[in-house]
């Protein structure tokens, strides 16, 4: 699981408030790097959807966050430098096997094979 | 796929079927890998991206990552998501490049408002209308699943869901709910008149209305439509009281030369002489 895909990904969980299942808290026991070609372009796009707290915190928690500035500057669509960081914060670093926990609900989505496993007991959905 | 001319469906859930054994046959079945291939071709045309843009893709039911390859291919990211996880064990194997999510879409899906640019599915949603546990009811999870996937669309971009309706009351079905959770667009059917090559793809636009892509292989030529007219003349002349010509009638003649010709065999053009009353002598 890239970590741009757990920037985007909420808990579904029945029942919790608007909010309450975003950001998911990873608990990682094996993350891989996998070089991913740079496309500037799409890391760009990218910049708009992502909620950069919970992006420094998910980095920061798998040793990655130094390299990321508090804030994306004005100006970053230009700055290759900080897309190519962000590039490989967001596409390059893999959690393998770990945890998912939803904040409100304390529901844990396994990750295995770098799979996050989301399926939900009937009572919850 | 298994079982030629039943439906998978009607053995059992998607998790079940699609097991280690179905899975491999995914990746070493040349035709089937084709036909999902070109299936995948078409959804992404259908979701009239903006050419020359790399964007953020949901491929729901993406399995062993066929139509996920295709996409990384047209140099788009994506996401999946399958209920299989030996379908997902696969893509795994395959070294797909999207992001995979075991999960069940009829509890929702799981991102956040306007994540994606764009969603397709190949040959997945139809599983959603089977009631595999007894607390499934197929309309609340089909309600579920496009209550979700509109919100996690961008505005502006489209769903374009390939899907093998079992008839035309699961089709209703599946576009009412879909329409209630906010969609507009519709079914666009390829091949049309092929039983073959026929195809549905549904349609769905987040947000602008816009208009629906024409199905492939469904313009006719000049003169096919100048005879369909024609047929349609004629066919009323056939009923009888019964709703069927006399038999050996002149009508009855028209009617089965047609038919004839529709089949595609050769046949004589219809005169003035056609069912013409013969000398006593024959």
């Amino acid at each position: 699981m890239k970590l741009l895909t757990h920037n985007l990904l909420t808990s579904h969980v029945r029942g919790l408030r608007p909010g309450g299942g975003y950001p998911l808290g990873i608990q990682a026991t094996e993350v891989k790097l996998s070089p991913v070609d740079f496309n500037a372009q799409f890391v760009a796009r990218m910049v708009p959807k992502v909620q950069w707290a919970a992006l420094l915190q998910a980095a920061q928690s798998l040793g990655h966050g130094s390299d990321l500035p508090p804030e994306p500057a004005p100006g970053y669509e230009s700055d290759e430098d900080f897309l190519r960081r962000l590039h490989h914060v967001l596409l390059e670093v893999e959690v393998v096997e770990g945890i998912l926990r939803c904040p409100d609900s304390g529901h844990e989505f396994p990750i295995t094979k770098g799979i996050p496993n989301m399926l939900l007991a009937e009572e919850e959905t | 796929m298994a079982g030629s001319g039943r439906r998978p469906e009607h053995r059992g859930p998607p998790e079940l079927f699609y097991d280690a054994a179905e899975a491999r046959k995914y990746t070493q079945n040349s035709r089937m890998i084709e036909i999902q291939t070109q299936m995948s071709q078409r959804a992404v045309e259908l979701l009239g991206l903006a050419e020359d843009q790399p964007c953020f893709l949901l491929d729901v039911g993406c399995g062993s990552g066929l139509s996920g390859d295709y996409i990384s291919e047209e140099g788009h990211y994506w996401v999946g998501m399958d209920i299989s996880s030996a379908m997902l064990d696969v893509a795994v194997e395959r070294e797909v490049e999207g992001d995979l999510l075991l999960a069940d879409v009829g509890h929702g899906i799981p991102f956040r408002p306007g994540t994606f640019d764009g969603c397709i599915s190949i040959s997945a949603v139809q599983w959603l209308c089977n009631a595999d546990k007894k607390t499934h009811s197929p309309p609340k999870r089909l309600y579920r699943f496009f209550s979700t996937l509109y919100s996690a669309l961008a505005r502006g971009s489209r769903a374009v869901l390939q899907l093998y309706p079992e008839n035309s009351e699961q089709l209703e079905l599946i576009t009412a709910q879909a329409m209630k959770a906010g969609f507009t667009g519709g079914m666009v059917v390829d091949y049309p008149n092929s039983a073959k090559a026929k195809k549905f793809f549904l349609c769905l636009f987040v947000g602008a209305s816009g208009v629906l892509p024409k199905g492939l292989g469904a313009e006719c030529t000049d003169g096919e439509e100048s005879r369909q007219a024609k047929f349609t003349n004629e066919r009323t002349r056939f009923k009888n009281a019964k709703g069927k010509s006399a038999k050996k009638s002149r009508d009855w003649i028209l009617e089965k030369k047609e038919r004839r010709r529709r089949q595609g065999k050769e046949v004589r053009a219809d005169t003035k002489y056609t069912g013409r009353k013969r000398r006593p002598h024959f």
